[in-house]
């Protein structure tokens, strides 16, 4: 059954990807990105990762698709038609992804209770968390109490990309050339 | 290669199917929001396939109930590499904010957001900025 | 967007809910899925979409620009200033166990405290980048979609 769900919700994000892939026009580009957010966020709460899907379905259907229609409402609407062969990428595409295939034959099955990623690290937090911390949201205890260091360093990104914005599109748009305004 | 082996790696296999399909429309197409939107979409497959490593059969979100009660008989998902991709979307939002301010940039410069458009720009001024050496040292261009 | 009745009525009764709704996820993180960055991002969201239907001038009103971005470095100066709190009682950076007088009771603090700079750091950048956007003359007129 689960297996099913994975299977029904991985079907409709490829076809959203390859609808991406074909529309020339950028506003159902966009919000079929927003589409395939959503998709995800399915994907992760079967996938037991539920502050992960909180945050994909509120960054990814939220902000992403605003900004980006704000970039279409200063840019263009439609995309041209490629004029060179396709044929280089579908190959460059295609090695990729055997050798990403050929690295993931060695990985432990999925959901194996025994592999290496669940019995170091992960099994102490968990013990140690109630005690600890006396919080019962494990993943916000990891977050901000054993791994604080990590989320500062983020919050310093998140305001440094604010800054670059700003620095790029903060001032209004200046006029194109002084001498066409001389004559 | 066992029926067992295709069950327990598909999932893998799935997203990098996932991921060759964002990846593509970053390589192939020339229209440079499109390249972000394919951007993302390679960066949310790696997510599925970071977080589909800590997933454990039977187990459930790692949550305890609120009074901490911990249950010796219930089986845990890994919490860590939940924080880890927590990190990593906030982060992908705050990249693809920058290069969408860029792409407002490229377009008032340029005039155009299509990539060949702006190569053939580039060529242009590129030929006249050597016309114009060339006279400039004397020799007919 | 005058003429969008639906869209303003509808818009009038649903910001509330969700900035409640985002102070809820903030202060619950603790207990259920949630916390600083997803809180933001709704308070954010619920902002722009004021922002959206009633016009650039009127959520400037609310949240003028500069604001925006002297709220955005304060939550990074809270986070940092937890850190620093703990040094100067004597203990590691971002040790909280120090902030009050049982070891747990000072995770609870410092985590609280940590949360809420990340919850106005996010809302803040997401609003100000959306302020930045918004602000340049589009390029694309309204009937052109």
């Amino acid at each position: 059954m689960d297996v099913l769900i994975n299977l029904v919700l991985f079907t409709m994000m490829v076809a959203t990807a390859i609808a991406i892939l074909r529309m020339r026009r950028l506003f159902a580009v966009v919000m079929l990105a927003g589409v395939f957010s959503l998709l995800s966020a399915l994907l992760f709460v079967t996938l037991d990762a539920v502050d992960v899907a909180f945050t994909e379905a509120a960054v990814g259907a939220g902000i992403s698709t605003v900004l980006m229609l704000g970039t279409m409402a200063l840019t263009s609407r439609e995309e041209k038609l490629p004029r060179k062969s396709s044929l280089l990428p579908l190959m460059v595409v295609t090695v990729t992804g055997a050798v990403l295939v050929y690295g993931t034959l060695d990985m432990p099955d999925f959901g194996s209770a025994d592999s290496p990623a669940q019995t170091h690290v992960a099994a102490q937090y968990l013990e140690r968390t109630p005690k600890d911390t006396g919080v019962p949201n494990v993943v916000t205890a990891i977050l901000a109490s054993y791994r604080g260091y990590d989320t500062f360093g983020e919050v310093v990104v998140v305001f440094t990309a604010a800054v670059g914005v700003l620095m790029l599109v903060g001032g209004l748009a200046r006029r194109k050339d002084p001498e066409e305004e001389a004559d | 290669m066992t029926l067992e082996f295709i069950l327990g790696h598909m999932n893998y296999w799935l997203f990098i199917i996932l991921m060759m399909t964002g990846f593509y429309i970053v390589v192939s197409r020339g229209n440079f929001v499109k390249k972000i939107v394919g951007l993302n979409i390679f960066q949310v497959s790696v997510f599925m396939f970071y977080i589909s490593i800590g997933k454990v059969t039977g187990g459930t979100a790692p949550i305890y109930p609120i009074d901490l009660n911990v249950d010796p008989d219930v089986v845990y998902s890994n919490p860590l590499p939940h924080v880890l991709i927590l990190t990593a979307i906030v982060v992908g939002v705050a990249t693809t904010a920058l290069g969408l301010a860029l792409i407002v940039r490229i377009r008032e410069e340029y005039g155009s957001i299509e990539e060949e458009d702006i190569l053939e720009i580039e060529q242009e001024m590129q030929r006249a900025e050597n016309t114009e050496h060339g006279s400039a040292m004397g020799g007919s261009a | 967007m005058r003429h969008h009745l639906i869209l303003r009525v509808i818009t009038k009764l649903l910001v509330p809910p969700i900035v409640l709704f985002a102070l809820y996820v903030q202060f619950h993180g603790d207990y259920s899925p949630g916390g600083g960055f997803q809180a933001g991002v709704i308070l954010a969201a619920g902002l722009i979409l004021f922002g959206i239907v009633y016009g650039l001038r009127k959520v400037k009103q609310v949240f003028p620009p500069w604001l925006v971005h002297k709220l955005a470095a304060l939550g990074v100066l809270i986070y940092g200033g937890t850190g620093v709190v703990s040094l100067l009682l004597g203990s590691a950076f971002l040790d909280y166990s120090v902030l009050a007088s049982y070891p747990k009771d000072g995770q609870h603090y410092g985590i609280i405290a940590v949360e809420v700079g990340v919850g106005v750091t996010v809302a803040a950048v997401m609003v100000a980048i959306y302020y930045a956007f918004a602000a340049r003359p589009p390029r694309i007129s309204d009937e052109d979609w």
